[in-house]
């Protein structure tokens, strides 16, 4: 067992090098000359030279990815180019908001996509039942730009009840000790703190959930199917069992297993969503900072960031995988 | 005499695909303690009776005629929820392949105690006793392991006790056996054989063994029911049929089974004439098999 | 197994031409790809052209519209309609070269690491793996912004990205054709390996791949819209859908129609591109493989 999660470890860190790599290289064979971007009118040639050696871009190719890999080991993720401060401390700042609301999509999905997966496996011998697929199908095809501007369509011109941007109204007064909004007014019980960042979070969280949503939906009602048609469900059933009761304490727990396996995959695309997503909302995570960063130029926070998302990346999947193997009984005893 | 626990009275089923017969008005009696079998090859009809009385016929299967009397109530004509209730607290099936039979992802004690919890209002300690007291029933030994274990941790045979003890957890007044040592070994058959007729006897259960092996019949059930393309051939005591059968299919198919007694005699199949004369009494064009 | 190979593409065809959702997911395509073509002809307005005096007027049948313009105008007096039309030109050729470049591109790779197996395989499953790494999201956004905006880098972007996803579902389908028997059967005659690859397993593979290549073109759709709304597309003068929904979010209050024109035409078409995939890959798939 621990020999498995030792190769996995492994073979993440060597995705994330190579990651690493990619960027770094293609930020600096490419043109864009980051520093030209930075200069004020006037500067002179050294002044140039001198902002180059300070962000280390005078030395060749690959002594520069050593120096920034040895920072990087050391905690040092270096100085943003744009804007003017520690890459650690911004990602820092910037991260929590990020997960949060990757998580609360993610909750959300869950929720909804398991509900619905439920109810038609409850109602699938209804004539109503094919209409699901149908309009998951819908569902299944918009992604989560399109859901990003419908719903402000929505709810910012149609039924304005939700609020457009940010985390968190201003004018609350709020202070919080951490960046984890979300969580920290509601382990405090702050409770209104915790419903603005709620309806904050409200419509970004509904366009990267929803594509989402609908992928869960599709995969645990077709687990379910092939669950409720074994053998074991049948004499469930003649024991008196209701329906309800069949599908979620035995059909369930076999059902679960391919669908966290697919959620999984899935959950690594809407992290990747939250980029775009944030953007639209001007929510102020890592994706939202990331477009800034490309557009700039900005290379350590480029490379901060990348990292930072194949991180993520890296530890949903070993994540999906621990789960896939603690809901399988066959697999647990090995 | 005591009412019949389950009778049959003419029962006739098509398939709604072809309009196909799979039963002709078939008719026989289960008494109290009593140990069927019902014997027929594939096809014969016996899971389709089986599927009547337990409430699982499938969709594409019409009944045209007959009834199924439980203890009297005509199960066809019941209302979904009281026979959901009759058939979990009354009825038991011991399924064919214990492989399958079992939640593998639940553990056996979880599965054991569906029934009591669901029916007896047992809660969590008195449905482990009770679980315990099922497996020993069954000759299981180290109860509390087995209990704690899911099913791909067991043996075939002792999966199939489980299923077993499963079966008798109510207390049921009747027993569907659907040939239940057709996916073991030989050398378990004859021991899961004896448990359920020592558990039958002791609990005054009604059986009904659907089979196609003659041997089984022999063994423990009390009077059989002989199939052939959904009509009840021959019907008696076990005794009576295998020693004095008076119908030609029935002869035919107890000098088909190889015995130890006459171990030079050869196989002899059932001859094509008795099949085809079976075939013109129902009516159908002689298909050879 | 049945024998593989390009016959029966009459009989092909008809099953496809058969199947509902192609009918209509192809319909819908093959509609706005005559609407593109023949936009400067088709659109009612120069897209380019501005007229502030009728800036803001709402869509026909909204009170304040103004006859012409029938999806109204936006804030410098644009007519919604015509770039809407002219912004189907770049949606679709992005779409039809990007998904058809990432197809070729990732099938290549994905029939040689699924045929030569070994150390070839390894290195492209191991490229896959790390380029699946990336928010995709992003290394178009970084792709684009280094080389320069442009039709040419958002499908260089858009190639680069998503080659990967036909690779993979390639290099399945050629390990598993690889097994059958009349690969066994062409060996043993004495073909040379890339006849094989070229002759006889990439005829099997195609129904997959031209499914993937529909919902791929949905992808590339949205990719562009993506890269318009961030402004790193093609020039500003060009109207594109992405540009026009950038500019609706701006001017949303005022009139909500710039943004819901281009949103719908942009869900349509992805939908159309769907349905099209999924209902080619059901028609072409049985009966190629019987």
């Amino acid at each position: 067992m621990t020999l498995v999660v030792a190769q996995r470890l492994i073979m993440a860190a060597v995705t994330l090098f190579g990651v690493a790599i990619i960027v770094f290289v293609l930020l600096r064979v490419v043109p864009g000359d980051p520093i030209a971007m930075m200069i004020s009118p006037g500067a002179t040639p050294a002044d140039i030279a001198a902002l180059r050696a300070h962000y280390g871009l005078d030395a060749n190719l690959p002594a520069q990815f050593f120096v920034w890999m040895k920072n990087i080991l050391r905690g040092d993720f270096g100085t943003s180019i744009s804007l003017h401060r520690n890459v650690l401390e911004i990602m820092g700042e910037r991260l929590p908001a990020t997960l949060e609301l990757a998580f609360a999509s993610l909750v959300f999905a869950a929720l909804l996509g398991g509900a619905i997966a439920v109810f038609a496996t409850l109602i699938s011998d209804w004539s109503v039942a094919p209409l699901i697929d149908a309009i998951n199908g819908l569902f299944l095809a918009v992604p989560d730009f399109i859901w990003a501007f419908a719903l402000v369509l929505l709810f910012g011109v149609f039924f304005p009840v939700l609020p457009l941007s940010g985390r968190i109204d201003p004018s609350l007064g709020e202070r919080f000790v951490t960046p984890f909004y979300l969580l920290e007014s509601l382990v405090t019980f702050r409770f209104s703190a915790a419903a603005d960042v709620l309806r904050h979070m409200a419509m970004p969280m509904l366009a990267l959930g929803l594509p989402l949503a609908a992928i869960i939906t599709r995969v645990l009602k077709e687990s379910l199917r092939e669950a409720m048609v074994q053998d074991y469900v049948l004499l469930a059933r003649l024991k008196g069992l209701s329906r309800l009761r069949l599908v979620l304490k035995d059909a369930l727990r076999n059902a679960i297993a391919p669908t966290l396996a697919l959620t999984g995959v899935q959950f690594t695309f809407l992290i990747g969503g939250t980029v775009i997503v944030e953007r639209i909302f001007a929510y102020p995570g890592i994706g939202n900072m990331a477009v800034d960063a490309v557009i700039n130029r900005d290379l350590p926070l480029i490379q901060g960031l990348t990292l930072v998302f194949g991180a993520l990346f890296i530890v949903v999947n070993m994540t999906v995988d621990a789960l896939v193997v603690l809901t399988n009984p066959r697999l647990r005893s090995v | 005499m005591t009412a019949p626990i389950l009778a049959l009275s003419n029962l006739s089923a098509i398939s709604d695909r072809d309009q196909a017969p799979i039963l002709r008005g078939v008719s026989f009696d289960v008494k109290r303690g009593e140990t069927l079998g019902l014997v027929g090859e594939s096809g014969a009809g016996k899971s389709t009776i089986a599927k009547a009385v337990l409430g699982i016929l499938p969709r594409t299967v019409r009944v045209t005629s007959g009834e199924v009397r439980f203890e009297g109530a005509d199960l066809l004509k019941m209302k979904a929820g009281p026979l959901r209730r009759l058939i979990g607290e009354r009825i038991a099936l011991i399924p064919q392949d214990p492989m399958t039979a079992l939640n593998p992802a639940r553990r056996i004690e979880a599965q054991l105690t569906d029934g009591p919890r669901l029916w007896r209002g047992v809660n969590a300690k008195e449905a482990r006793a009770l679980a315990l007291k099922l497996l020993d029933e069954v000759h299981i030994r180290d109860p509390n392991r087995v209990l704690r274990s899911f099913p791909h941790e067991l043996s075939g045979g002792m999966r199939q006790r489980v299923l077993i003890a499963s079966a008798f957890a109510l207390e049921p007044r009747l027993i569907i056996a659907d040939e239940p040592t057709t996916a073991l070994d030989v050398t378990v058959q004859k021991q899961i054989l004896r448990l359920i007729r020592n558990l039958q006897s002791a609990h005054g259960t009604s059986v009904v063994f659907v089979t196609h092996d003659l041997g089984v019949v022999a063994q423990i059930c009390d009077h059989v029911t002989l199939l052939f393309a959904g009509r009840v051939i021959e019907s008696g005591s076990t005794s009576q049929l295998l020693d004095r059968p008076k119908h030609p299919y029935t002869r035919a198919l107890l000098d088909a089974c190889p015995r130890y007694d006459r171990p030079n005699a050869g196989l002899r199949p059932i001859p094509e004439a008795v099949i085809a004369d079976l075939y013109a009494e129902l009516g159908q064009s002689g298909a050879s098999r | 197994m049945s024998v593989p190979g390009p016959r029966g593409i009459g009989k092909t065809l008809r099953a496809c031409v058969g199947d509902p959702k192609v009918v209509v997911g192809g319909g819908f395509i093959l509609f706005l790809l005559i609407l593109a073509l023949c936009a400067p002809g088709l659109a009612p307005k120069d897209p380019l052209e501005q007229d502030l005096i009728l800036g803001v007027t709402p869509p026909h049948g909204f009170a304040g519209a103004e006859p012409g313009y029938l999806l109204g105008t936006d804030d410098l007096g644009r007519d919604v309609f015509s770039r809407l039309i002219w912004g189907s030109r770049i949606a679709l050729t992005v779409a039809f070269v990007a998904a058809s470049l990432a197809a070729v591109l990732g099938a290549a790779l994905g029939l040689l690491a699924g045929w030569y197996r070994g150390w070839v395989d390894a290195l492209i499953s191991r490229l896959v793996e790390v380029w699946m790494a990336f928010p995709p999201v992003l290394l178009s956004i970084l792709l684009v912004a280094v080389v320069g905006a442009g039709v040419g880098s958002v499908i260089a972007a858009i190639v680069i990205i998503d080659w990967t996803r036909f690779c993979r579902v390639v290099r399945a389908e050629t390990m598993g054709q690889a097994k059958s028997d009349y690969v066994a059967a062409a060996r043993s005659i004495g073909f040379s390996q890339m006849r094989i690859l070229v002759r006889e397993i990439l005829p099997n593979v195609m129904p997959i791949l031209i499914a993937l290549i529909s919902l791929e073109m949905g992808i590339a759709v949205i990719v562009e819209a993506i890269l318009s709304f961030v402004g790193l597309s093609v020039s500003s003068d060009v109207p594109t859908w992405g540009g026009m929904i950038a500019q609706g979010r701006q001017m949303l209050h005022q009139g909500w129609w710039v943004l819901a024109a281009p949103l719908i035409a942009l869900f349509l078409t992805v939908l159309a591109f769907n349905l099209l995939g999924e209902g080619l890959r059901r028609s072409l798939d049985p009966v190629m493989r019987r």
